[in-house]
């Protein structure tokens, strides 16, 4: 134990730790930029800095490990004066349009500035180049807000292991972008928006589509209906000053209703739809192997996650024919509400606007793609994240604290437990265990409470398997069987995973990834900063969503046998496959 | 094709750097001079042989000024801008050099792609500013006479 003192507190700290750290157990704040934990600590941006007796200069706190003995000062007029001289620099290069940026109050260079008590900037002079990138459907960059503290960079190349951006050129004339100068739209960005939920200004964001939005909500021919994703309702809160891990799901549905939604349905309702499917294709592909000995495509991926789906279509084409050809529960919803219930209330498809509410940037992108046309329209109309409802209820002059929970509409608005859990990493595939298993054995998934243990949690590859001891007669080739499954989530992990395959691994039966480190709880829609405190907190919050529900079963829910007998007839049945399956395209791009 | 050209020494530098990443300096260095100028091709190849982005191999190659993605002149003129040589007087002499050699602007070629100039950070030649280097050779002390002295000797070198 190395022992030191931080404004004249005695701390003892181990080997290794930086000053930042040390500071923060003794409640001593030190303002950061650049850094982020778990992401980046890179010392560059120099908005950290401290005193260090006996040491010339000052020092970053977030890269300087601490010494026996230290003596370190966070508050001397030295350090007061280097850390507003850095702010006042960085913001004579700053686009300062504080009151018309989405950022307005959500801001960590504004709160720098505020907390610092910065009042004149005197360092006027050149400024970098404003250029805007609004190529995608989900995120738009703006250079002239950036700050270049490399957030992105990181999160995109060690975090995601994907490298669509880093920084270019020198001086003033750095940017932080894809090569070549070439748009986002035209690199092997998977849109997954990480980039997005980790930027500490507005330099990069999601596409605002809040307005397409109040236009349909606005237009009396439309009738305008909203699904809301799983993830958001214990991250939503936090938009109105809840803390992280508060359940907000009845307040988030009365706040839609008063918004002028027409009917107020659950992205969970087809996340069970999804589990029907894609677990009945998984028991189909291993009876082809297994019975029929057919070359089939094992292991099965999962494919509710859009930006996976396009991280597999740039970087590794060659199993996409493993990909479940399930598409994502968002676009599930579109193609049944614009086709099913549609003729429930007799309207025609085009007559019906889909809105999702979606922890996710790369929502919007997949909501765009050219084959998510099958109800004869455009299944899913507008995305927002997590944040822009947000924004549309602060528009709307709607109280959130002081709402009453409600109930949400019928028949979407039904969902089990399983559902819920499709936010948060192992989820998916703890819902697809709990509906499998069932089916094959007729008995309950013999887990404590029904929960996974060894996939749940923040490690970045997990791993469960699960012996079938008796089947139903149907399903007499699984007897004896152990199914093997695997979890992964950010996109480095399933970089792992894949290569791991690809080198002959072929031990796994199906692999759930999620781009998202934590899930989509974590997605890049989500209120900032997500740190894993938050990850966690949200993760549990959602279990115990999952837990309060009494059915906690996909092929429970009683709305999707309906579904299932009115109008689909069978999981992968012929209906089924026209609206709720897909097919994906290799995309080669060269950066 | 320019990667040809390069692959032996490529090559050698590989082995010599047991950490990938630091080989791409080094192989930045010898591609720019065997073909003149880097290329798509030559940023796709070194990031899969290094295991690196793409789009990092080519943020590395922007922010150094000796390498570029168009083809150099026979001769690159080179002229320090960085504080002890802009204090010297820097300005005089890139305004003289692109006066009397050329009347091109900084960071052009001339048309027969005898001369580039191009104003840089930091040459290391702080004790003599204000300098420049016209390929490998170093000027320094320079004044505005001095550095059209010797562009004049330069550009009557293409009549021998």
């Amino acid at each position: 134990m190395l022992r030191l003192t931080i404004d004249g507190i005695k701390v003892e700290a181990s080997e290794g730790t930086i000053i930042l750290e040390v500071a923060r157990q003794v409640h001593i704040k030190i303002p950061v930029l650049c850094y982020l934990e778990g992401v980046q600590a890179i010392g560059s941006c120099r908005v950290c800095l401290v005193e260090v007796e006996g040491v010339k200069t000052l020092v970053p706190a977030c890269v300087t490990p601490v010494t026996n003995g230290m003596k370190v000062y966070t508050n001397t007029r030295r350090v007061r004066d280097a850390r507003r001289t850095v702010v006042e620099l960085l913001l004579s290069d700053h686009n300062g349009e504080c009151q018309t940026c989405e950022r307005n109050e959500d801001c960590e260079l504004q709160a720098l500035a505020r907390d610092l008590g910065i009042r004149d900037i005197e360092y006027l002079g050149e400024q970098s180049l404003k250029k805007e990138d609004t190529s995608t459907a989900a995120l738009v960059r703006d250079t002239s807000k950036c700050i270049l503290c490399r957030r992105c960079v990181s999160v995109c190349t060690e975090i995601q292991g994907v490298g669509a951006i880093f920084p270019q050129n020198r001086g003033f004339k750095t940017i932080i972008g894809p090569a070549f100068s070439l748009d986002l739209e035209n690199v092997i960005c998977v849109q997954c928006g990480q980039c997005a939920a980790v930027c500490p200004v507005s330099a990069i964001k999601e596409k605002d589509d809040t307005e397409k939005v109040w236009s349909a909500l606005d237009n009396p021919d439309k009738h305008v209906i909203v699904q809301t994703a799983p993830a958001i309702r214990a991250a939503f809160g936090e938009c109105f000053g809840y803390p992280p891990g508060t359940l907000v799901t009845g307040k988030m549905t009365s706040a839609l209703r008063r918004l002028g939604f027409d009917a107020v349905f659950d992205t969970e309702f087809t996340a069970d739809l999804t589990i029907m499917e894609e677990g009945t294709e998984l028991l189909n592909r291993l009876k082809k192997a297994l019975v029929d000995k057919e070359d089939i495509s094992l292991p099965q991926f999962t494919s509710c996650c859009p930006a996976w789906i396009k991280f597999v279509e740039h970087f590794y084409p060659e199993f996409l024919p493993n990909i479940s050809t399930c598409k994502s529960p968002q676009q599930m919803f579109g193609a049944v509400a614009k086709t099913y219930y549609a003729g429930k209330i007799g309207r025609r498809p085009e007559d019906i606007f889909v809105v999702s509410i979606m922890p996710c940037t790369a929502k919007k992108f997949e909501a765009e793609r050219p084959e998510m046309t099958d109800s004869g329209a455009q299944d899913v109309d507008a995305v927002l994240t997590t944040r822009e409802l947000g924004r549309l209820i602060k528009q709307a002059g709607i109280e959130f604290r002081s709402l009453h929970g409600e109930e949400m509409d019928t028949p979407f608005g039904i969902a089990t437990g399983a559902a819920d859990i499709f936010a948060n990493t192992g989820g998916v595939m703890e819902a697809g265990l709990r509906t499998a298993y069932e089916i094959v054995t007729g008995e309950q998934l013999p887990f404590k409470n029904l929960h996974v243990k060894s996939i749940a949690g923040l490690d970045g590859i997990k791993e469960a398997s699960i012996t079938f001891n008796k089947t139903f007669s149907e399903w007499e080739f699984l007897k004896g069987v152990t199914l093997k499954v695997a979890v992964a989530h950010g996109l480095g992990n399933a970089r792992k995973i894949l290569e791991r395959v690809k080198g002959g691994d072929n031990t796994y039966h199906c692999i759930e990834i999620m781009a998202c480190p934590g899930g989509c709880i974590g997605g890049g829609g989500q209120p900032r900063m997500t740190t894993d405190e938050m990850r966690r907190a949200r993760i549990s919050a959602i279990y115990k969503e999952d837990e309060g529900k009494k059915l906690r079963k996909s092929h429970e829910n009683p709305a999707l046998k309906q579904l299932y007998g009115q109008f689909l007839g069978q999981p992968l049945g012929e209906k089924s496959h026209h609206l709720l399956h897909t097919q994906y395209m290799r995309r080669d791009f060269n950066f | 094709m320019s990667i040809k050209k390069c692959r032996q020494e490529f090559e050698k530098i590989f082995k010599k750097y047991p950490d990938k990443t630091q080989a791409l300096l080094p192989c930045l260095y010898v591609a720019q001079e065997k073909c003149g100028c880097l290329t798509e091709e030559i940023v796709s190849f070194l990031a899969q042989r290094l295991d690196l982005p793409k789009v990092e191999v080519y943020s590395v190659i922007t922010f150094y000024s000796m390498f570029s993605f168009e083809k150099k002149g026979k001769f690159v003129i080179r002229i320090c801008m960085s504080l002890p040589c802009y204090l010297r007087g820097s300005r005089e002499i890139l305004e003289a050099v692109v006066e009397e050699a050329l009347c091109i602007k900084p960071n052009q070629s001339t048309e027969a792609k005898k001369f580039t100039i191009e104003p840089v950070s930091c040459l290391g030649l702080c004790d003599i500013a204000p300098a420049m280097m016209i390929n490998k050779k170093i000027y320094g002390n320079l004044t505005p006479q001095k550095a059209r002295e010797i562009i004049r000797r330069y550009k009557q070198e293409k009549d021998k």
